[in-house]
């Protein structure tokens, strides 16, 4: 089994959040979830606000929130260069669920001068968090 | 020569002085280290980031991208990143002498500033202040760097200017800082890294190349200005604490000097005591 892993790093401007040795990491991409194991052909992409599931050698994972960043697959290397990173137990559920509220009011609103899109990011990072929390219970 | 009580008071003056210049280069000391552990933590990030933005623009060679030509407007902006108080030495004034000395004059440029002092003598100078942040540069975070860049960019995007520029400090080591000014749109990459980048590269985009950069480099710029500042803090407090232990070892020499002085003048006067008792008692006999 040892001969699957691949080393996975995720880097934010803070600090690196995460290094280690993983056999699968799944995360969110703009174009849709994506998996990979070792020996992906070499890709960048960009990530969307989600979870990031790192598998690692004995099926153990671990879970950690990402928003806004890209990720760069090398055969033997994976590295997100994330803006923000979050372990589960980083997170302010109420935060996450007033920030949700304030996003879906700011959209259901609907005034000229919104920034749809920002409006959108931000409910789709808090609903990542909440994700997040709801899973692990 | 000064009487004894205006060197008293001259020495408890430098003395107090002295205390003052101590407590502050012991406080830099302290700043620096946080400040540069920031940095350090910081640098992977931009490593990574900077190879990735060169991957891809060796990938992106004939890519028509705004961010990557010329623009028709002759306006510059430039970030500032400089401190909110002085006495740092040269930390400040080095940073706007690397501005005036460059191409960025006053009549066609804008100024972003995130620190007072760089505010203040610019806009002595003449140069327009866009905007200013001075509370960012006490703490900066990414998410402030996020705001200034978005405002950037978006003046970028709207064709109200056509080059960004960043004036920062260096921090090679705890003695030697070095003002910088880096250009940051049109995106300029060393030609040789990029060279040798393409020749090993095969990497592929999702989604295609042209969308990567829109999204990608935003960020890059963004993370040069967040670099910039978590370096600048950095300096600030090396310069500081350099500038606080001259003047306090300026300080121990000056009292040094007083104190022979002192006792000279001391001496003298009992001296000059002693003398008139003699020739008093001379007078009298």
């Amino acid at each position: 089994m040892a001969d699957n892993l691949f080393t996975v790093e995720i880097i934010t401007p803070d600090r690196i959040f995460y290094h280690g040795e993983a056999s699968m990491i799944e995360f969110n991409t703009t174009e849709g979830e994506i998996g990979v194991l070792k020996d992906h052909i070499p890709l960048t992409t960009v990530l969307a606000p989600g979870i990031v599931t790192v598998t690692l050698e004995g099926g153990e994972t671990k879970q950690a929130v990402v928003h806004a960043g890209f990720a760069e697959i090398l055969g033997e290397k994976v590295t997100l260069l994330a803006e923000i990173a979050e372990w589960p137990d980083e997170i302010d559920l109420d935060r996450a669920r007033k920030a949700e509220d304030r996003a879906r009011e700011r959209l259901a609103k609907h005034e000229a001068s919104l920034d749809v899109a920002r409006a959108e990011l931000a409910l789709k990072k808090s609903l990542a968090r909440q994700d997040i929390l709801a899973g692990k219970r | 020569m000064a009487s004894m009580r205006d060197i008293k008071r001259r020495k408890s003056s430098v003395s107090s002085t002295q205390q003052i210049t101590k407590a502050m280069k012991l406080v830099s000391t302290v700043k620096l280290q946080k400040a540069r552990n920031r940095a350090e933590q910081s640098n992977p990030y931009f490593d990574y980031m900077y190879k990735t933005v060169c991957s891809m623009l060796a990938k992106a060679g004939e890519v028509n991208h705004p961010y990557l030509k010329e623009s028709e407007s002759d306006k510059k902006a430039i970030i500032t990143i400089t401190s909110n108080r002085g006495l740092a030495g040269g930390y400040n004034s080095n940073v706007v002498k690397t501005i005036t000395g460059s191409e960025l004059q006053p009549e066609n440029t804008e100024v972003y500033c995130i620190g007072n002092k760089g505010e203040e003598a610019l806009s002595r100078k003449g140069y327009t202040i866009a905007a200013s942040y001075p509370e960012v540069i006490e703490q900066p975070t990414y998410e402030d760097a996020l705001e200034i860049s978005r405002t950037l960019l978006e003046a970028y995007a709207n064709g109200e200017i056509g080059e960004i520029y960043l004036a920062y400090t260096h921090f090679k080591n705890t003695v030697s800082q070095e003002p910088k000014l880096l250009k940051l749109l049109p995106v300029e990459i060393n030609e040789d890294e990029v060279a040798e980048e393409s020749a090993t590269s095969l990497m592929n985009f999702e989604p295609n190349e042209e969308e990567a950069l829109d999204m990608i480099i935003p960020k890059y710029i963004t993370s040069l200005i967040y670099g910039g500042m978590v370096e600048s803090v950095a300096s600030e407090n090396g310069a500081r604490m350099q500038a606080m232990d001259s003047a306090t070892s300026n300080a121990e020499e000056i009292i040094a000097d007083l104190s022979l002085k002192y006792n000279r003048a001391r001496q003298g006067s009992i001296t000059q005591e002693l003398t008139e008792i003699i020739a008093g008692a001379e007078a009298i006999s």
